[in-house]
């Protein structure tokens, strides 16, 4: 749904951009969903756009970089790796060995939280809760649930992911 | 004579390979009903294929058994992963499902099947008797906000249909960000006509003619349910200018959150609805009076209008007589964590938190003894096993210094390390502060310097009088829940389990 679907991104575009606003920019409250349709476009929220959103929601740029930047979904500065592993924190996960699934990605993958590697191939996020309490460790790679995980299918899941 | 299957699509199933059962039974020539949950998540991916002498569950089923399963169903033989008919099964027969009497067994995007299985009497009946027997009916069955606070939903759609005002609006709150807790998903995604339906009479009794359903961007699967839902319900006369024929009108929209636990909140929400940051409204104005783009608006949780139909079809007097105390009705309870039947349990309030985790949840999955309880999501406290016998009731976990909250359980084992829980409370705090009020954001980071301190010792008894200190600044001062409720994950943790928390 959101930064999911298209992790690479694509070039800037101010054309695209422009489109991607256009069909929220009358809508009552349309901000976010045009925030979530400029990450859809371009994999995040480019710097120029924040300029065209500000003048297509009559606000300033500040104000328009203050809703982006306040919540966790929007990438303000690129695109994340090819492959998004996001892993539930949540309480329930944790209740069912969360933190070792979490400490075998770190050591596998050489990142920290919200960390993209070098050669842009993954991006490891924190997640707090998929609603899959009953089924967890839960995660959520490149968009598509992922449910009782442990440290050998997490290895399963990352050998699998094309490079 | 192709074979029919209904296969759960639930998130939990999809989460397990679901997708590949599809494939394999796609592969073999079987229709497949794609389903939601029953909400006995152990058996996840869950499987039902039509025979002439009914429905023949399996669960949980891989990609491999399918061939086997055919096979059993076929020569009318038996199965491993049968668990006999579904109807009949102890955690299924134990509930009583009202919010999700359909759920797992009606197709999520058939208004048809919705219908059938006795959807849209209560919005036909709430258009007959009109705004202000709704009212009184929602007023008189007990019904509370099943969201968290459990403020009558009575008294709100009569705020909202009393506040002045041309343009009202109905807003769910879906974004069900509490650890532990999946019902609002589940309904979503397994019956969302239910959530429609609610919202329409929720609309109707308050004179509103716009609504939307807020759900949080972790729910790609609920978003897409809902928004097919919704798509049909505009296409058949559901939703629209003039709802199942009548005078009144309604139009639903979604819109989807961005990763912000603080919009749960309900003036946070709608903030985050009007295109803002998600930051807490100081009340009053309470949202019945200026809610949304400073209309009166009725928000409530999905569970909340989805008991709206019931009462509208079964009366007031029916959901008020099931219950204890002031908590009437049915609750969705949700078993989570290290349990060995994890799932979202119905029943009337009233029932212990030791039966619904060690009889209806059959202990830890692990084996191991229980140590803690955590009911009510991240901002919840944690009971230990001698706190077992109170009763799910708002006032009686209240009592003893809990919160019922949403309805989520999550079970930890011995294991588990009570400091760590405390100080993980304080760090989400801190991570998750919309920065609106001083005791939230800043005491959230201090608490979790001030349990780090603690931990380290050597003045524990000074820390642990500031943390007390801090705790009851953060529950008294804060503006919503979040740097309000905090305390109580952290104080039970320290006063159920005061031996993690020796310096180390």
């Amino acid at each position: 749904m959101s930064s999911a679907v298209n992790m690479a991104g694509s070039a800037w575009s101010e054309d695209r951009a422009r489109a991607a606003i256009a069909p929220h920019a009358a809508a009552p409250g349309g901000l976010l969903p045009a925030l979530h349709a400029l990450q859809a476009e371009f994999g995040f929220v480019p710097k120029p756009a924040i300029a065209l959103l500000a003048h297509a929601f009559n606000l300033s740029r500040a104000e328009v970089f203050g809703v982006a930047s306040f919540y966790h979904d929007f990438r303000l500065d690129g695109p994340a790796g090819r492959h998004v592993l996001k892993l539930c924190r949540a309480e329930a996960c944790q209740a069912v060995g969360a933190e070792r699934v979490a400490a075998a990605a770190h050591a596998t993958l050489k990142l920290g939280w919200s960390e993209t590697s070098s050669d842009g191939a993954w991006t490891l996020e924190p997640i707090y809760c998929l609603g899959l309490c009953a089924s967890g460790p839960s995660a959520m790679l490149d968009g598509e649930p992922v449910g009782r995980l442990d440290e050998v299918k997490l290895a399963e899941l990352i050998a699998q992911a094309a490079p | 004579m192709t074979i029919r299957a209904r296969l759960s699509h639930d998130t939990a199933s999809v989460a397990l390979g679901g997708k590949a059962v599809a494939r394999a039974l796609r592969e073999a020539g079987v229709e497949i009903v794609p389903v939601g949950s029953r909400g006995m998540f152990w058996l996840e991916p869950f499987l039902e294929v039509q025979t002439a002498s009914g429905w023949r569950a399996f669960g949980p089923v891989a990609a491999t058994d399918v061939p086997g399963i055919l096979e059993a169903v076929r020569v009318a033989g038996t199965h491993p992963l049968s668990p006999g008919r579904i109807e009949d099964h102890p955690f299924l027969e134990a509930q009583m499902r009202l919010t999700f009497a359909r759920c797992g067994s009606v197709d999520p995007a058939s208004l048809q099947d919705y219908e059938t299985a006795g959807g849209l009497a209560g919005l036909k009946r709430a258009i007959e008797i009109g705004p202000k027997a709704i009212r009184e009916e929602i007023l008189a069955s007990g019904l509370r906000g099943r969201g968290g606070a459990g403020f009558p939903a009575g008294i709100k759609w009569n705020g909202a249909a009393e506040a002045p005002g041309d343009v009202k609006y109905v807003v769910c709150n879906a974004d069900e960000g509490d650890s532990g807790t999946y019902a609002d998903r589940m309904l979503m995604e397994g019956d969302p006509f239910l959530l429609i339906e609610g919202m329409a009479i929720a609309a109707v009794a308050t004179g509103s003619t716009r609504g939307f359903i807020y759900i949080r961007s972790e729910y790609p699967l609920a978003i897409a349910a809902m928004r097919r839902a919704i798509a049909v319900a505009e296409d058949t006369g559901l939703l629209g200018a003039s709802i199942l024929g009548s005078a009144f009108a309604f139009d639903l929209e979604v819109r989807v959150g961005a990763g912000s636990y603080v919009c749960g909140e309900e003036t946070a929400l709608l903030e985050s609805i009007e295109g803002r940051r998600g930051q807490v409204r100081a009340k009053p104005p309470l949202p019945v009076h200026a809610g949304l783009f400073g209309k009166p608006t009725v928000i409530n949780n999905v569970l909340t209008f989805a008991a709206a139909p019931t009462v509208l079809t079964q009366g007031a007097g029916f959901y008020r007589d099931l219950g204890v105390g002031r908590s009437r009705g049915t609750m969705p309870i949700q078993l989570a964590g290290d349990i060995k039947h994890g799932g979202l349990f119905e029943t009337p309030f009233g029932v212990t938190l030791g039966e619904l985790v060690n009889d209806i949840g059959g202990g830890t999955a692990s084996g191991r003894p229980i140590r803690a309880v955590q009911v009510g999501g991240p901002l919840g406290a944690y009971f230990p096993p001698s706190l077992f016998d109170t009763p799910f009731d708002y006032e009686a976990f209240t009592a003893k210094g809990g919160l019922i909250g949403h309805g989520g359980i999550v079970v930890f084992n011995d294991t588990v390390d009570m400091a760590h829980q405390a100080r993980f409370a304080m760090e989400f705090c801190a991570v998750e502060s919309c920065g609106k009020c001083t005791p939230c954001r800043i005491g959230s980071v201090r608490g979790t310097e001030t349990i780090d301190r603690l931990l380290k010792g050597p003045d524990k008894a000074a820390q642990m009088a500031l943390l007390r200190d801090l705790c009851d600044t953060m529950k008294s001062g804060s503006l919503c829940a979040l740097g309000g409720f905090v305390p109580y994950p952290v104080l039970s943790a320290i006063d159920h389990f005061p031996e993690d928390f020796v310096a180390r």
